[in-house]
């Protein structure tokens, strides 16, 4: 038994899950708190830092609010874990253990780095190097869904019902568009593995950034508008996907109390929002790895360089972090600035507009790539 | 007569909808750069900055009460303000002067006189209603304790609050 792989592949899950996916969480909290805060003009959590005046300091640390996102944890685990009598036992407490897990699970296939050389072997900084990526990802990702529809049925109380079905509903009007939106791209690329696609990109420049490699070439900006479709149409899918801002029916404070996790408290509400923002990290990862390069340094094909030195593979994950931290700030600014759409709209928009622009989308690029290759 | 509104005719821009997407987030993203640079004027960070030195000279702080210049307590008892109160906040305690005081031609004065802060509402009715000045509404907002019993101000602590004023009510001034 390759014992090296064992431990590599331990070091890796823990380490992304834990060290990375998790604090980004709880930094997202509060990220998020700030952004609505600059947007809407306050100035958002700043207190919460190192209690020096619990040991007898004149004063705290404040720290910038930096501390929030333990405090927040913090109140979380001392909340009274409540579960209502006329709730679903089983099912009620499946629910948030179906949102979190998938979200985490994802998380596999993305690539957040190139290699890393660690005495002399190069590790590939991806969990599990599937040759389906974006399939495992779209098939684990929708099964996050099951976790807010029982969380709504289990619950036995209406708008906690409510949310749960329009969540199923806005679910399959948009899987649809987002599956469809990311055929072209495979096309492109001819792969399905998303480590090669990242490495294609970090050669022959970004899908949409064709700067550099082969990338500056006529047909590569030939195919630059369905790309720009694509990725828009991905995009707003994954919105909807995450549940987020613009299309946060099954959740809807302003109509259905809190929707999907009304009857929840405490750690199991923890843990719906955990995998909220946890399908967010991911789907921004996804949509970085697919369209923004990856983990690749823009104008710089370091791949290979990667395989040989040690600080190159560190950097490539910290420009991977960067990519993803820009993308959820992008998220934050959507979530911020959009109201939410009506629900009749939202299937039309899923239906009548993504569905067919995702199709056409498709037929375009095999006919650019028709065209282009011969 | 029936009234017909039209609908509005949209533009193919207005009907894409994505360029009012990107006037709302180019907004948005102004008001954080606004802020990040300090443009924002924003709240105030209360316990570090206080509004103490910019209150208006009518605010309607904690009631208190006064002595007058020479160290006489101008409250006689009248119980007007106890009987005025809206919540009831007010309850006083008379007793008659001793004949040997110096003061003894005012005659009453409050033994105790307590003001529950639970209960005040910071009408500023018992200052309006008092004839001899004795009670004033200070500028003092923050008033805290732990317990109850601490948020009744007795007379002592009311004094303490309110302090000296000078003026206004002279009848009782034997120089004048």
């Amino acid at each position: 038994m390759d014992w090296f792989l064992v431990l590599s592949s331990l070091i890796k899950i823990s380490g992304f899950t834990f060290l990375v996916i998790l604090p980004m969480v709880a930094l997202c909290s509060l990220a998020e708190r700030k952004v609505s805060a600059y947007i809407q003009d306050r100035v958002g959590p700043n207190r919460v830092g190192v209690p020096m005046t619990i040991f007898g300091a004149k004063k705290d640390f404040p720290l910038f609010g930096l501390i929030q996102p333990l405090a927040d944890g913090l109140k979380f685990i001392l909340k009274e874990d409540l579960t209502p009598k006329h709730v679903r036992k089983f099912y009620f407490w499946l629910a948030p253990v179906l949102t979190m897990v998938p979200a985490l699970l994802t998380c596999a296939v993305i690539p957040f780095g190139s290699y890393l050389n660690i005495g002399g072997r190069e590790v590939k900084m991806v969990i599990a190097d599937l040759n389906v990526g974006p399939l495992f990802t779209f098939a684990i990702a929708s099964l996050g869904v099951y976790g807010i529809v029982l969380a709504g049925w289990a619950s036995n109380s209406k708008y906690p019902f409510l949310g749960g079905v329009r969540s199923s509903s806005q679910m399959i009007s948009y899987e649809i568009a987002l599956g469809l939106s990311v055929v072209p791209v495979l096309m492109v690329f001819q792969e399905l593995n998303l480590g090669m696609i990242v490495e294609e990109q970090d050669r022959n420049g970004w899908l949409l950034l064709p700067l550099w490699g082969e990338g500056l070439s006529w047909q590569r900006w030939a195919l630059l508008l369905p790309m720009g479709i694509s990725f828009v149409v991905f995009t707003i899918a994954m919105f909807a996907e995450t549940n987020r801002m613009p299309f946060d029916l099954p959740e809807c404070e302003t109509e259905l109390v809190a929707g999907y996790h009304t009857e929840y408290s405490s750690m199991k509400f923890a843990m719906f929002f955990l995998g909220e923002y946890a399908a967010m990290i991911i789907g921004s990862g996804l949509i970085v790895t697919l369209f923004l390069g990856g983990w690749s340094i823009p104008f710089l094909p370091t791949a290979e360089l990667a395989k040989t030195t040690w600080w190159m593979g560190l950097l490539h994950m910290g420009c991977f972090l960067t990519k993803v931290a820009a993308f959820i700030f992008f998220f934050m600014w959507v979530r911020w600035t959009l109201p939410r759409f009506r629900f009749d709209q939202l299937m039309r928009l899923g239906w009548v507009f993504f569905f067919e622009l995702a199709l056409a989308n498709v037929f375009l690029t095999a006919l650019i790539l028709m065209i282009v290759k011969r | 007569m029936a009234y017909v509104v039209e609908r509005p005719k949209l533009s193919f821009a207005e009907k894409l909808y994505f360029p009012s997407i990107l006037k709302g987030l180019k907004i948005t993203l102004g008001h954080i750069i606004r802020l990040m640079r300090g443009r924002t004027k924003v709240t105030m960070q209360y316990p570090e900055e206080k509004w103490d030195a910019s209150l208006p000279a009518h605010y309607r702080g904690a009631p208190t009460l006064v002595t007058d210049e020479v160290g006489r307590e101008r409250c006689v008892a009248c119980q007007l303000c106890e009987f005025i109160c809206p919540p009831r906040a007010i309850t006083i305690t008379p007793e008659q002067i001793p004949t040997e005081d110096k003061w003894a031609k005012v005659e009453k004065r409050p033994r105790e006189f307590k003001i529950d802060m639970i209960r005040c509402i910071y009408c500023g009715m018992c200052e309006e209603v008092c004839p001899e000045q004795a009670i004033y509404l200070r500028k003092d907002y923050a008033i805290t304790g732990t317990t109850r019993e601490e948020m009744v101000h007795d007379k002592k602590r009311l004094y303490e609050l309110g302090g000296v004023r000078e003026g206004l009510v002279n009848k009782w001034n034997e120089l004048k």
